[in-house]
Parts: structure tokens; sequence; C-alpha cells
């Protein structure tokens, strides 16, 4: 258990303590609590710092190339955010490839702002108490632009593709822990330790969890990225480093927004 | 009795679950290769984690709900890979247990080189004391264990079986193969067989 994490967790048992048994009814009632405590107050979220970074990001020319974003097409034509992450993750004809938001922010970094590809995907993620790296912010910001819509992503044959090899990679067991996603995301009332598991594996529980991703999160006092959050479950199952962007990645999360389809967005989430 | 129940019960969840693999289009060579390009810096003795070996093939296959032949198959084969305490004493220390099923330690990539042993981790699943609130409910709870079984010796072994490898008791179980694996030592995992069975551990108080 990392430090901040027992911290949380010895906040979360000093919370439960005085009350009375049933303990596990208990628990359940305090962490709930707790997470309406920071749900509270929406625009406390510092998330919302990395969104306004990440819009500056977008428009600021930069790059070998000293060209903004704006030319960069997230599937509704050249520069138009609004909206566009509810349609994600879509085929994009220019790349021949499946992408979501982080995937496609990197491919348009590389080609048209010309930034090496290689660096962008070497250490991706921030460390706990590090802000969101650049990718990361610039996903932030054009993942709440499409605040208050529902997943709506293309289901076209490649789509379709892409979600079910991210099913298929869903339950998939392997490594020295014999983990799949599955294990810990197929059923109800499922807790490690004392965080719940969404049993993302049922739409109606995806809906209500995939929207709020990239979230804030506190334990870590920064945003995390849905790429972010899918290396960190692989980090958990004892398996090696998912490399960003890559095809697994990108199935993962098609498979998600496949199952939280018409879900809300509200993102960037506040999470533990 | 209260283990058959507990087996019955998730056998009855298994079966309720959709079989998602069953009807997957996408071809196993397919996956292979999309895994392996997954994690392209894997490093050389971490390359053995992206391939599932025959048992996880087959509880990937039948969405962990194995089909009677094949689920005897496989206890079968597990058991094979048993390797029982030279001394033949299945209880070690349970304060060490203790230490075991609270620390998560190793295996990760951030764990390397290892600093320490690597951990059981069983609370991250199970209720074992009344002492430590923050458990995980992804398995069954295993208060009182060896109480509920009057702390009978047959039931260690069952009980170190079940660490060693779960597939023998129960095929396509959730639970890691913390023997078989090499996750655990033997002698970590007769630690965490006295915590369970011995009458003084805190589990059975």
């Amino acid at each position: 258990m990392k430090p901040r994490r027992m911290l949380l967790a010895a906040a979360c048992i000093a919370l439960i303590l005085p009350f009375a048994a049933p303990a596990q009814d208990e628990t359940e009632k305090g962490l709930e609590k707790y997470r309406q405590m920071l749900k509270e107050d929406p625009w406390s979220n510092p998330g919302f710092l990395d969104a306004d970074r990440g819009e500056t990001l977008w428009m600021t020319p930069r790059g070998p190339k000293n060209v903004s974003l704006e030319a960069c097409d997230l599937g509704k034509g050249p520069g138009r955010v609004d909206g566009a992450f509810a349609e994600l993750p879509r085929y994009f004809a220019d790349a021949d490839r499946v992408m979501d938001v982080e995937t496609r922010v990197l491919w348009c970094m590389a080609t048209l702002q010309g930034f090496s590809r290689e660096q962008l995907t070497t250490k991706p993620h921030p460390a706990g108490g590090q802000p969101v790296k650049e990718i990361g912010a610039i996903a932030t910001f054009i993942a709440s632009k499409s605040n208050g819509l529902a997943f709506a992503a293309p289901l076209g044959p490649k789509e379709k593709e892409m979600a079910a090899l991210g099913e298929a990679l869903f339950v998939r067991r392997s490594g020295p822990f014999d983990f799949a996603c599955a294990t810990c995301h197929a059923e109800e009332g499922r807790r490690i330790r004392l965080q719940g598991l969404p049993v993302l594996a049922q739409p109606e529980a995806a809906r209500k969890v995939v929207g709020e991703w990239p979230g804030y999160r506190v334990s870590a006092s920064h945003v995390m990225t849905m790429q972010h959050r899918l290396y960190d479950c692989y980090w958990q199952m004892r398996m090696p480093e998912l490399e960003f962007g890559s095809e697994a990645s990108v199935a993962l999360v098609a498979y998600l927004v496949k199952q939280a389809q018409g879900g809300p967005i509200s993102a960037p989430g506040l999470k533990r | 009795m209260r283990s058959t129940l507990v087996s019955l019960a998730a056998f009855a969840l298994l079966a309720a679950l959709p079989a998602w693999a069953q009807t997957s289009t996408i071809s196993p060579d397919r996956i292979d290769a999309v895994i392996k390009s997954a994690f392209p810096n894997a490093p050389e003795d971490f390359k053995s984690r992206l391939l599932p070996d025959a048992t996880m093939k087959d509880c990937t296959a039948h969405a962990n709900n194995p089909p009677p032949a094949i689920a005897e198959a496989i206890q079968k084969s597990e058991a094979a890979t048993i390797q029982y305490p030279p001394d033949g004493k299945f209880l070690g220390d349970w304060r060490k247990g203790e230490a075991l099923a609270q620390s998560g330690y190793g295996l990760r990539f951030s764990d390397y080189p290892p600093t320490r042993a690597n951990g059981g981790n069983c609370y991250a699943c199970h209720q074992l004391t009344r002492q430590e609130l923050s458990y995980g409910t992804v398995g069954p709870s295993l208060l009182e264990y060896g109480k509920l079984r009057d702390f009978k010796a047959e039931d260690a072994k069952t009980v170190y079986e079940k660490i060693y490898d779960p597939h023998v008791a129960l095929a396509c179980s959730l639970m890691p193969r913390f023997g078989s694996n090499k996750v655990l030592t033997i002698d970590q995992i007769k630690d965490i067989v006295a915590l369970l069975m011995s009458p003084d551990s805190p589990v059975n108080k």
C-alpha cells in the first residue's frame, strides 16, 4: 500500500470506527459520505486547472513545426472540439486506426506539430503529486468539452472489432496472479480492501463511472487519464508496463465506452 | 458443510455469468499479437507473463465455468504441481502469516529489484480477523476458519493446497496460484496456514 493510500484508508477507518455493527454496511456508508463530500463542490476539483492548461496547449503554436492543434481532426472536422470526446474512440482514415482521445492527440502532436512520438510515449504518465503530462491535459480539455453529453461512439465494423478485442482482453487471464480485468470487475458488491469495484462488465454500472475519466485522483493529487488508469490496472495485475496508445489500450477503452454507451460524460471527474 | 455451501454459491455465481469468451469473434492469434505489442518494453523474465498457460487458456475460454471433464483435467494437472513441506508440517508462525496477509508487495514492475519478500495480500480480497476492518470481499470471509473446522489436521493440509493452487479444489477459481506460480515460498504458505488454522491466531478469536 502506498503511503497516501494508507493515509486515506486510515482516514476512512477513522470515519467508520464510531459507527455500530454491522460493520460492512457502515463501512460502505462511511465511504459513500466521503465520496459525496468530494462531489459537493465540483468547482473545487483541481482537474479543471489541467483542462485550462490543456486548452492553452491546444491553441498555442508549438513543436518543431510551430503550429497549434487547431488543425487536429478529432472526428468532427479540424479544430472542432465541442462534443468530439463523446464520439470517441473512432476509426480515423488518415491514420488507418481506431483511436481514443489520447492516442489521437498523440497522433496530432507527432504529425501536425512534429513532436517526437518516442519522447511523448516515454514516461507518458505522471508520478504521484506531479501534474498530468501535456497529452493528458489536452485530453482533459477535450473531454470537458463533452460534459453533459452521453457517450455515442460510432459502432462501424472497425470500431466494433476494436470493442470486441477489448472485451477479449478484459476476460483474458495471465501473469503470475492469473488475473483478468474481469477478476475484479465482473461481479456486484465486490471490494478490494475498502475500495468498491465498478462492475464494468455491466452497462448500467459502466455508465456511472466511465464518463468520470479523465478524473482528478485525490490520493495521487493529479489528473489521471483513462490510458493511465489502464496502465495502473496492469501494474496491479503484475503485468509489464502498458504501452501508451497501444492497440490493446485503445481496445480496452473502446470496450469500456461501448459498455458505457448512453452514459453521461462529466470530466474531469473527482476520484478517490 | 460451510465450505460446500461456499463452493456451491461460487458455482452458482459463475454459472450466472455471461460466457463472454465463447462468443468472442477475435482469433487467439490476434489477441496474442496485440498483447505482445502492448508491452514492448517487458523485461525478458516478464515475457512468460504475457501468455496464459494451458489452465488459464481453458478458464478464459469457458468464462471460468469449465464443463466437468475440463474441470477434472484442470484439477488433476494442477494437483501435480503442488510441492509439500519437506518436514510434513503444515502450520508455520501465524504472526508471520498475518504480516504476509497484510502485505501486497511484490512482482509489480515497480517492485524490481525486490527490496523485501513478496506478500500474500490476503486482506485485499478476504476478511480474516475482527481487528482488520480494511478487507476486501472478492473472496469469501475466512473469519474463524480453523475454529469452524475444529482445527482438524486434514483441513490444514487442504488449506495449504488451496493457497498453493486453488484450482485443485475449484477449477478456474479466481484466486492466484501462490505456490505453483512461485509468488510465495513453502514456508510463507505454512505461515498463512497457521494464521487460518492455529487456535491462538486472531482469525479464530
